[in-house]
């Protein structure tokens, strides 16, 4: 596995994105679906009519609306939306599995668009493996063959494909099932497969389009589960295409959140539900347990002067419902601390407040 | 197609009124000038007459003839086809059917020949139909037909092989590409509407008779199925599995050898037993061009109306077509199991006893050298002529003990129906039956389907057959209705019973398998050879797959519209009339497109049996040069008379409803595409 890859102690805590290499960096991306798309993207007057005025006028679909943004090394970055919002859109843009209409990737430093044909084919071998909601394995090909068979592709002999894909088989939890068919699987199983032959080819980034909306909530779980072992064991760079907030909330260190193509907010988990851009993101957010979420900086209020010295301390990144114990046995406010400067404190009022449910007025 | 919405029963039931009104007003005018101009212009051409244009071709075939040596298209293009195919025709011959030399016996012998087809359907079927196909090859030489058999199983091999080899790469393509399939689609629209008499003409000027001429007669008849099916199987591979596939970076070689041709394996094998029914077809039909076989103990039989001998040839082709259909069929469940839910452990068993197979069949073909009770089919063991003559004694028992009722059917519905149409068709003045032509291809197709029309009837006067034309095309609308009449009835009960359907659906399948000629024998045993003999066989023919689009129309129809009728209390003759008849409605309209283009080519292949008329043209063509002009003339009007009937049945229906569930223009077989998984 790459060696460059930063470890991470916390799931959920922001990336180091000063001065981290990158790897997506996607400005000003459109995909117009249509027969007049090109003409669209290029016509600057049409840039500024809604897609629904495009599409009443020139019957193409915009599905990605000049979208721009980042994903740091070794982030699982999480893309959120309503179906139809453009995710699966966005996500194939990425390795032009769907040709982007108008706009920049690079990746690694490396300009995606102008990759001819078998360059951008070693990226897909390589560099960049994706996961299908609805799976895409092969079901004439045993559960080996499928692992394997990226590696095929690539035109790697079988004993040493069989042996890498016998290694990612075990990494997945599919052990013993190797002889098996696609359809001789459970759709948790069958989407571990998926998982396993994208993690076969190595590459640095997965990307990931819904892979488990069809599965069942409780294997959901485990598949969540296992797809932040494996963040944490190798570090990969992940693309995370959701429209479950809890999902995207446990998965991402940041969440862009679509709709209609267009970006909404960008941002971690804890600023979307602590300071939402608008009101279809406060809509997204209204049903996720805050206090389960949200860490003290949400929270703080300003230092009273009546503070008596000695008072506790919890660093400003500690989720609220993690400080419940410190702060409700205390008899005073507890200080929130980031490294060594002092940003405020909380009481038992503040976190209560939040456990309850309580909107936090600013 | 168009993009009307299905209209609602009441707004039809609205919109046929004035039509049908318009079309009664038209036929009552036809009988008014029929009365008033019975006999003037109507473009009669006796049976041995011939026009400048049939002389004219006869000259072309006689300039063929003298030139093919010297003309360098002929030597180069058309003789080097006729030598490859009759190459690989000749290693199947040499094979299964003689070698020149010596006893003329088959390379390995009658018994290597069974163990070897044996051996082969063990390997691509299972045991069942190993033990069918070794019954039904002994049964060709207990039939006293080993030879002749062979024959036909020799250039069905040949043409299904080239079908193949041919067929598949251009399947690909039309499946890869749009613009591919854009050529290839109307082509092969336009191949399975022509009636398998049409093809041995030309190609007989072209690559003279014979057994080459004969399979490229067939491939040309057989291929459309698998194209179309192998097509289907690549397009039809979920997009979501070539998405996977591309995302793990597969350029376009790797992405159709790894996943398109294997997710497509199922329709191409389903594709191929298509193709070998059709081929078996179209060998036996071949016989007109000098195809050796079955066939042509068909034909002699036909010809000198001996029903016994044409029995037992007839009922070598139905254990042929039997064979051939299981273990294809067989074959298609293999690919589709194939090498998964098998165990390492019972893998190699197969492959064992495989082995072990092919040693017995070694042992076989060792025998066959060796002796000569299993080289040649012995003499003592058929009970060919046995059969002939007592089925030639049973059918003239029928005949005579019977002719009360076949007679007095035969006789009653050609006086009293068969020939006032055909009076009223021939008798006419050709502008006046025109017209009608037009008028009703007007109201029921539309104006590009009568634009069609018109040039059709134009070329079918200007090759100057009018007249045989006119009976041909009577006799396939009195056909074409009684099959209609047949298979609503039958369709309804089926599309409503899944009882009657389990029960019905086999034996509609298996009618569907049965050459052409077939169909022939039992009825010019019961009625001897007429006009009615024709009508009746067309009829056979070509209703199980009518049935098969009705029923599957009525089936189509929502369980929630029937409830809704039933519960409104409608009773069941008022839930057929007034529900699923008109929601089938575009269902009714494609069994008519397909009824007609079936039984035309039937009725067609009945100027072997008294049929008459553009049939009679064809056949009487191959076998005197002084009418092979009019005999390829035939040809052409068949092929007007079909292309004009299709188009306006076709465009009737495509005004019906854009689309149709499961219902697609296959020729040999309606059986539904499996869907690839
Ligand atoms: N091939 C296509 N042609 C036309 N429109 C498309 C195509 N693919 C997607 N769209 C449209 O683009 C929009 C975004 O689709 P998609 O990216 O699948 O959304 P999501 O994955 O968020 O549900 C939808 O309105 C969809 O109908
Ligand atoms: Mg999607």
């Amino acid at each position: 596995m790459r060696a460059t890859a930063p470890s991470r102690t916390q799931l959920g805590a922001p990336p180091a994105t000063g001065g981290a290499p990158l790897d997506f960096e996607v400005s000003n991306l459109w995909k117009v679906f249509g027969a007049d798309s090109a003409r669209i993207a290029s016509d600057e007057s049409m840039r500024s009519h809604s897609a629904a005025d495009i599409l009443a006028s020139t019957g193409c679909v915009t599905a990605v609306r000049d979208l721009s943004f980042s994903v740091a090394r070794g982030e699982v970055f999480v893309v959120m939306g309503l179906s139809g919002s453009g995710k699966s859109t966005l996500v194939r843009c990425l390795t032009r599995l769907i040709e982007p209409t108008a706009g920049a990737i690079s990746l690694d430093g490396h300009d995606v668009m102008a990759l001819n044909p078998k360059e951008l084919r070693e990226l897909r071998r390589r560099k960049v493996s994706m996961v299908f909601q609805h799976f895409g394995l092969l079901p004439f090909r045993s559960v080996l063959d499928n692992v394997a068979f990226g590696l095929e592709i690539r035109g790697i002999g079988p004993a040493e494909r069989y042996a890498t894909a016998r290694e990612v088989i075990e990494l997945v939890g599919l052990h013993g099932y190797e002889a098996r068919f696609p359809d001789q699987l459970s759709g948790g199983m069958q989407q571990r497969v998926g998982l396993a032959r994208a993690l076969a080819a190595d590459p640095d980034v997965l990307l990931f389009d819904e892979p488990f909306s069809a599965l069942d909530p409780l294997i959901r779980r485990d598949m969540q589960a296992e797809v932040i072992r494996l963040h944490r064991d190798m570090g990969k760079t992940m693309v995370f295409i959701t429209h479950d907030l809890n999902e995207a909330l446990k998965l991402g260190d940041r969440i862009l959140i679509m709709r209609n193509g267009e970006l909404v907010q960008i941002g971690t988990g804890d600023e979307l539900v602590g300071a939402p851009a608008d009101e279809y993101v406060a809509d997204f957010v209204s049903d996720v347990a805050r206090s389960h979420v949200l860490t003290l900086k949400w929270v703080v209020t300003d230092v009273p002067h009546d503070l008596p010295s000695g008072a506790s301390t919890l660093p400003a990144n500690t989720i609220i419902s993690d400080a419940i114990p410190a702060v409700l046995g205390s008899s005073s406010p507890v200080l929130v601390v980031d490294g060594d400067t002092v940003i405020g404190v909380v009481d038992r009022d503040a976190i209560l407040r939040e456990v309850a449910g309580v909107p936090h007025i600013c | 197609m168009t993009t009307t919405p299905p209209r609602s029963p009441r707004t039809l039931a609205t919109r046929i009124r004035p039509r049908t009104w318009l079309i009664v007003g038209i036929i009552v005018a036809w009988l008014l000038a029929w009365r008033l101009l019975d006999g003037l212009w109507t473009l009669s051409l006796q049976s041995a007459e011939v026009t400048p244009l049939h002389l004219w071709l006869n000259e072309v075939n006689v300039w063929v003839s003298n030139n093919r040596d010297s003309n360098p298209v002929f030597v180069y293009l058309f003789d080097g086809i006729r030598g490859a195919v009759g190459a690989l025709a000749g290693v199947f011959i040499a094979l299964f059917v003689k070698t020149d030399v010596g006893l003329q016996l088959p390379e390995i012998g009658w018994l290597g020949v069974v163990a070897l087809v044996t051996w082969v359907a063990a390997a691509v079927g299972n045991l069942r139909v190993a033990l069918l196909t070794a019954v039904g090859f002994t049964a060709f030489g207990v039939l006293g037909l080993f030879g002749d058999a062979m024959w036909t199983f020799a250039l069905t091999l040949t043409a299904v092989i080239i079908s193949c080899l041919i067929g598949i790469p251009i399947g690909i393509w039309a499946g890869l590409s749009r613009r591919a399939e854009a050529v290839v689609t109307p082509v092969l629209d336009f191949m399975q509407t022509l009636p398998s008499f049409v093809y041995l003409a030309p190609l007989a000027l072209l690559f003279l008779i014979g057994p080459p001429s004969a399979v490229i007669a067939t491939v040309i008849y057989a291929a459309p199925p698998i194209i179309r099916l192998t097509a289907h199987g690549i397009r039809a591979g979920p997009a979501t599995i070539g998405e996977a596939v591309d995302s793990l970076g597969a350029n376009r070689r790797q992405r159709l050898w790894t996943t398109l041709l294997p997710l497509a394996r199922n329709s191409i094998v389903v594709g191929l037993n298509q193709t070998v029914m059709a081929a078996l077809s179209m060998v036996t039909i071949a016989a007109l061009i000098a195809a050796p076989g079955l066939g042509q103990r068909v034909v002699q039989a036909l010809q000198s109306l001996n029903v016994g001998n044409a029995f037992v040839a007839g009922l070598a082709i139905v254990v042929m077509a039997i064979v051939l259909d299981r273990v294809t069929t067989a074959a298609s469940r293999r690919a589709e199991i194939s090498a998964r839910h098998s165990t390492d452990a019972r893998r190699r068993r197969r492959v064992v006893a495989l082995g072990a197979g092919l040693l017995v069949v070694v042992g076989a073909v060792y025998a066959s050298r060796t002796f000569l009770w299993a080289a040649r089919f012995p003499d003592g063991l058929s009970i060919g002529p046995w059969l002939s003559s007592v089925v030639g004694g049973a059918t003239a028992w029928v005949q005579g003990a019977l002719s009360i009722l076949t007679a007095n059917l035969k006789d009653g519905i050609t006086i009293a129906i068969i020939n006032p149409f055909q009076a009223l068709l021939t008798g006419s003045p050709f502008f006046v039956v025109a017209a009608v032509i037009l008028a009703i291809a007007l109201i029921v197709g539309g104006v590009r389907a009568t634009v069609v029309s018109a040039l059709c009837l134009a070329l079918v006067i200007a090759v100057g057959l009018w007249e045989d034309a006119m009976v041909t095309l009577g006799a396939t609308l009195i056909a074409t209705v009684v099959t209609m009449a047949i298979g609503i009835v039958v369709g309804v009960v089926m599309g409503r019973s899944s009882r009657v359907d389990q029960w019905l659906r086999p034996v509609l399948d298996a009618a569907q398998t049965m050459p052409a000629f077939v169909y022939l024998i039992p009825f010019l045993g019961l009625f001897g050879p007429s006009r009615f003999t024709a009508i009746v066989a067309a009829v056979i023919y070509a209703s199980p797959v009518v049935i098969k689009i009705v029923a599957e129309g009525i089936g189509a129809v929502s369980a929630e519209a029937v409830e809704a009728a039933e519960s409104t209390g409608a009773s069941g003759w008022q839930t057929i009339t007034k529900v699923q008849l008109p929601l089938a409605a575009a269902s009714i309209t494609l069994a008519t497109n397909q009824g007609l283009i079936y039984v035309l080519s039937m009725v067609v292949v009945g100027g072997l049996v008294g049929g008459g008329a553009l049939g009679y043209d064809v056949v009487a063509g191959f076998s005197q040069s002084s009418l092979f002009g009019k005999g390829l003339a035939a040809g052409v009007a068949i092929v007007l008379l079909g292309i004009m009937l299709d188009r306006i049945t076709k465009s009737a229906t495509q005004r019906r409803v854009t689309r149709l569930p499961g219902t697609r223009r296959a020729r040999t077989s309606t059986a539904p595409i499996p869907a690839a998984h």
